[in-house]
């Protein structure tokens, strides 16, 4: 399907991120859904690594 | 091949699952707590010296001064616990949980419960009821008669009614107060009413005179906190044991002094990882708010760390009057706890979940990778000594706790070469 075809049809939006996105659209009478996301750890590298570290832990 | 963590974590979620705390009597802190002496107060949370205590420890402080006879006013109360004279520790280091401040003085009577599983045992004090009392930094000379009435009065007929009644099985208890609107932390209506139910003709076989028996009766019936001093201590007997589990990322403490929280996870043992504690989002009673308020403080959000109290607020829709939110908001807040725990109680089951267990079992990864952290509903000391309790509220620990356990854990992982290379 094309953009174009996609527009030019009721859209119907999964949201992930900014919470303002969905409003925005809720607002103009579009169906949105708003998925509670975060990325892993918030996105910060030092939990990240932390993380990476564990999944190396040796198996009995 | 079973991966360590898994491993240790299902044998610390078994010593969850199949804990029994059982109140099994009554006794003075001086007689029964581990390590209590003369020169000794408990108090809520991670350590901390009288420097740094705030407003409602240093009020909890003084009022067991005077209580225990050793100050005559507040201000002598004051310049004796800044003399060195009197030495603090945690609750948590004497097998003790506190509610809001936490003070356990040697002359205060105390609920003894079992862990009949495992043979640990925990103490709490008694409630005290609402209003200007002593775990919310009142120090007043009413809050000293009511802590003398409970010493004289209140212990002794409680003691003999457990003695005649025998062992009484909380967890049961808990799991029918969890499935009739109370999540025993900040709603203990349910709870409280089936322990009254339990213990009454008890209390009327004891040898004390019929005024005593029905102050006692009124005194119970007019607290509907009297059971989270049980619940208190059922969820630390329970979680006790937990923090012997070698390699576990289960968290099994977590408790504010007013100044800092703290958590401690089983791998780590008795480390705390401490951060500022966080002003509570809430209600403020009347001519009161946020201004006002200390921060959080208090050990009973061990009840939260076991998977009650504000991880089993869809159960208990009618707090939100008291915490605020929505009964909607409840749900949501028990519905994320899932999120960071590792398996369901058998026990506590919840109706408005569809009957799920309550969420239970705290993995330190879960929170860092998911960026959710535990939910508490609390109450709001004033952050002067001396006032009490302002509101309610609801709060979550610092994120940096769980941070901090994290590295903590790896390094360990690391000192003892089990991660791959």
């Amino acid at each position: 399907m094309s953009i174009k075809d996609l527009f030019g049809q009721d859209l119907e939006v999964i949201n992930l991120g900014l919470k303002s996105f969905h409003s925005d659209l809720k607002t103009q009478g579009v169906k949105s859904v708003h998925v509670n996301w975060k990325p892993k750890a918030g996105g910060k590298k030092n939990m990240l690594n932390l993380l990476s570290k564990i999944n190396k832990v040796k198996k009995l | 091949m079973i991966e360590i963590i898994e491993k240790a974590n299902k044998e610390a979620l078994e010593i969850i699952q199949s804990g029994q705390p059982t109140l099994v009597g009554l006794g003075l802190a001086k007689e029964v707590i581990p390590g209590m002496e003369e020169d000794l107060f408990l108090h809520a949370g991670p350590p901390i010296t009288w420097e740094k205590m705030s407003g409602p420890l240093r009020g909890g402080v003084m009022a067991g001064l005077m209580y225990e006879g050793l100050a005559s006013s507040p201000e002598e109360a004051a310049e004796y616990a800044a003399s060195g004279k009197l030495r603090f520790d945690p609750c948590h280091h004497h097998d003790a949980v506190g509610p809001m401040a936490g003070i356990v003085t040697p002359r205060m009577p105390v609920w003894i419960i079992e862990n009949t599983a495992y043979g640990n045992k925990a103490y709490c004090t008694l409630n005290e009821g609402l209003g200007k009392v002593l775990r919310m930094g009142a120090y007043g000379p009413e809050v000293i008669k009511h802590l003398q009435w409970m010493e004289t009065v209140l212990y002794p007929v409680l003691k003999e009614t457990i003695e005649i009644h025998g062992p009484i099985d909380l967890k049961t208890m808990i799991a029918q107060a969890v499935q009739m609107g109370d999540e025993v932390h900040n709603r203990n209506k349910a709870a409280t009413s089936l322990f009254i139910r339990e213990i009454a003709p008890s209390i009327l076989k004891t040898s004390f005179s019929n005024e005593e028996k029905i102050a006692v009766l009124e005194f119970l019936h007019s607290n509907d906190h009297t059971f989270l001093n049980l619940s208190m201590p059922a969820a630390k007997a329970t979680l006790e044991p937990v923090g012997k589990v070698k390699h576990s990322t289960i968290v099994y403490t977590m408790a504010r002094n007013g100044t800092e929280f703290g958590i401690r996870v089983a791998a780590l043992g008795e480390r705390w990882f401490t951060a500022p504690a966080e002003i509570i989002d809430g209600l403020y009673f009347p001519g009161f708010s946020m201004e006002d308020a200390n921060p959080d403080v208090g050990d009973s959000c061990i009840t939260e760390t076991l998977g009650i109290g504000g991880f089993s607020m869809a159960t208990a829709p009618a707090i939100v009057q008291f915490v605020g939110g929505t009964p909607k908001d409840a749900v949501r807040y028990t519905t994320s706890m899932y999120e960071i725990t590792t398996e369901e109680s058998r026990a506590y089951k919840l109706p408005p979940m569809n009957f799920r267990g309550s969420p239970t079992g705290i993995d330190i990864r879960k929170v860092i990778e998911t960026q959710v952290l535990p939910i508490i509903n609390t109450g709001i000391a004033h952050k002067e000594a001396g006032v009490g309790q302002v509101g309610a509220g609801i709060v979550r620990p610092p994120m940096a706790c769980f941070e901090q356990a994290l590295e903590a854990y790896v390094n360990l992982l690391e000192d003892e070469g089990l991660l791959e290379e």
